[in-house]
């Protein structure tokens, strides 16, 4: 083990990767940086946050592919390079921009392996920066998981911790399907354990961060950081909550999440995106379909309200789930209460 | 005057009589109510699939759009394989779940008729990076139609092509109409070979009608691209016999304008009269050709009518590789 930040757990796969498979191959917006500017052709970048410093050079331009603003090329060319032999790496660098090349995302990868008769693999994987925090408004700050979760024929990956990151990119890299790995920039500098060496965890299943027995909370991605921060507060006064970190949307572990609820009987689902058809919503409806008899309060549902991330600190503030939020819906959920949503 | 292999010549209009008589029959199935969805054919366009698709293998690669037939032929897909499909049966090319809009056969270097009209060239411009980041020779050809070069897509393959020197082709198939819109309309500055060539790529107009003209400017544009020149881009203008889709009642064309094209603008007689007179090949032979491919399409439409559909459980397969 060693203690890694998240950006250095994704450095890692990547060099990984392209150490063990010359298939793999990574594309993107200034994944190199500079070329073609005044100063010469060196690296100037590595990516708009650093991830992917130093690849070309061990790599070659090759394989560490800068490519111009062009979105639908570099998911659509991603998608070409999969179907013809090659395990494209895109970067797509902020989320919201799947906007932009959102064909290439729902009707091309995701639908080739069925429409072709499973005559073919689709091994590309999709990097992308998600999650508000930043102040970067309304077109740099979504997360749009579940939008894409609602599309058969993709997987999608929402890592937590730099271990997740490390487990969840390699298997993605080496499936033979396509995944959008959505990383929180937020979570970017937050460091943790990582395990030396081949490390892979299987998409669906969930990472149990807290085992108790009076409440459970599902959350995702950094959302999973806060709820830790409850249910450890909460331990000091006995109230003993079981905090679920999915991992990955789709496929989504529904059965972890439901043997917890049978045992707890109290749900809080904590999600960073829109409360409506969303994964709290996805969620809620798992618990009302398949385990009402267990629950004994009803489900909290802590969300963003239902408009466009603001710039304004403290706005941006106010419109992430808060720690105080998900203590309250917690305390609420013990006491049978509903709490009154947001927004 | 070029030389021409005569087993060259045969195969070319082999292909082009395959195309016209699968779609010729299409047509005809489609009108009694046995094709399911949407059709869209391809006759008039015959020169272009196959002009620019035997200047390829099975190694280079294509993609399509949803008027695709003719590409899948050209390319070499298996005809019963794709009347399967059409016909959405169990052994059809996709498995019946991928019908006449998105027929692929990898094996052959095609990459799937599309149905998003602008989807297909970014993924082709993809076949072309892996041909380029693998060393091999081959490469990636993208038809195109008059009305998806006016999506951003189209734009955004000629930039990252020409960026990274990808061994590229764009086939551009201007067949006068974008559905019910036509190109004098929807074109703005009424030439796709000079939008090609603003991104710094060879281009060339070509009648698209003209076998020969096809084939030499692809073939032109191929071989540039096999050694490392980069990609081309070539216009072909070949006016399309039938609708948008079958079932359109075609109210924005003048009556008599398809009768002229099929006097005036039939690829298969313009190639005939050329290889006859010029080649050295008997019409005699031509017949054979005709005879043979029409018994084909007559046994395949038949076997496709009573092949066995894809079971329920097919409902559920092929979506992941593992789930």
């Amino acid at each position: 083990m060693a203690i890694k930040s998240y950006r250095e757990a994704i450095s890692e796969v990547l060099i990984n990767e392209m150490r063990r498979d010359p298939r793999v191959i990574i594309l993107g917006e200034d994944v190199v940086g500079g070329l073609g500017g005044s100063a010469g052709e060196g690296e100037a970048a590595g990516g708009t946050f650093g991830v992917t410093v130093g690849l070309a050079a061990e790599f070659g331009r090759h394989r560490v592919i800068d490519t111009p603003i062009t979105e639908s090329a570099i998911v659509g060319a991603a998608n070409g390079a999969a179907l013809t032999g090659l395990r494209p790496v895109a970067e797509v660098m902020f989320m919201d921009f799947i906007g932009v090349c959102l064909d290439q995302v729902l009707n091309q990868m995701a639908k080739f392996r069925y429409m072709f008769g499973g005559k073919c693999s689709v091994p590309v994987t999709i990097r992308t920066l998600m999650g508000a925090g930043y102040g970067a408004g309304p077109q740099h700050s979504q997360s749009l998981y579940a939008m894409l979760t609602a599309i058969p024929g993709i997987k999608v990956a929402v890592p937590s911790s730099p271990a997740d990151v490390k487990g969840l990119l390699t298997t993605a890299i080496r499936g033979e399907d396509p995944v959008i790995f959505c990383e929180h920039k937020m979570l970017y500098g937050e460091t943790g354990e990582v395990p030396d060496g081949e490390y892979l965890i299987p998409f669906g299943e969930a990472n149990i961060t807290r085992r108790g027995n009076h409440v459970t909370i599902v959350a995702f991605s950094r959302m999973v950081l806060l709820a830790n921060k409850v249910a450890d507060k909460l331990a000091k006064e006995g109230i003993s909550v079981e905090v679920i970190d999915p991992r990955t949307t789709s496929p989504l572990d529904r059965d972890s999440i439901l043997e917890s609820v049978e045992k707890t009987g109290r749900l809080v689902v904590v999600d960073e995106a829109d409360p409506y058809c969303g994964m709290a919503s996805e969620i809620a409806g798992l618990a009302a379909c398949e385990a009402l008899d267990a629950l004994k309060a009803p489900v909290q549902k802590i969300t963003p309200p239902h408009t466009p991330v603001p710039a304004t600190a403290h706005l941006e503030q106010l419109w992430i789930p808060s720690v105080e939020r998900i203590e309250q819906a917690v305390r609420a959920t013990m006491a049978g209460n509903r709490v009154a949503r947001a927004g | 005057m070029s030389s021409y292999d005569p087993l060259l010549l045969l195969d070319a209009y082999r292909r082009m009589r395959a195309i016209r008589e699968f779609e010729e029959r299409m047509r005809r199935e489609v009108q009694a109510g046995t094709v399911p969805g949407f059709v869209h054919l391809y006759c008039g366009q015959e020169a272009i699939a196959v002009g620019a698709c035997l200047n390829l293998n099975d190694t280079d690669y294509i993609g399509s759009t949803h008027r695709g037939h003719g590409h899948c032929i050209a390319k070499g897909c298996d005809i019963g394989g794709m009347l399967l499909e059409i016909y959405t049966k169990a052994d059809g090319l996709c498995k019946g779940k991928g019908g006449s809009m998105h027929i692929a056969d990898l094996r052959k270097g095609m990459l799937g008729a599309n149905a998003i009209v602008g989807g297909a060239p970014p993924i082709a411009v993809g076949a072309a990076l892996t041909q380029k980041t693998l060393g091999t020779d081959g490469v990636a050809l993208a038809f195109i139609g008059d009305g998806a070069s006016n999506q951003g897509t189209v734009a955004e393959s000629l930039n990252f092509s020409a960026v990274l020197k990808l061994p590229m082709i764009f086939m551009f198939e201007n067949n006068g109409y974008a559905e019910f819109t036509g190109a004098r309309y929807h074109l703005g500055g009424a030439d796709i070979a000079n939008r090609a060539a603003a991104f710094g790529m060879p281009a060339e107009k070509v009648d698209g009608t003209d076998f020969f003209a096809v084939y030499e400017a692809v073939g032109r544009a191929v071989e540039r691209a096999r050694k490392g020149g980069g990609p081309g881009a070539v216009e072909a203008t070949a006016m399309r016999w039938y609708g948008h889709f079958e079932g359109d009642m075609q109210k924005y064309r003048e009556s008599k304008e398809v009768e002229r094209l099929r006097q005036t603008a039939d690829p298969l007689v313009k190639f005939e009269q050329r290889v006859t007179v010029e080649f050295g090949i008997e019409a005699e032979e031509l017949r054979e050709v005709d005879e043979e491919i029409r018994e084909l399409i007559e046994e395949k439409v038949a076997v496709a009518k009573s092949a066995p559909k894809p079971s329920n459980e097919a409902l559920y397969t092929d979506v992941y590789g593992s789930y």
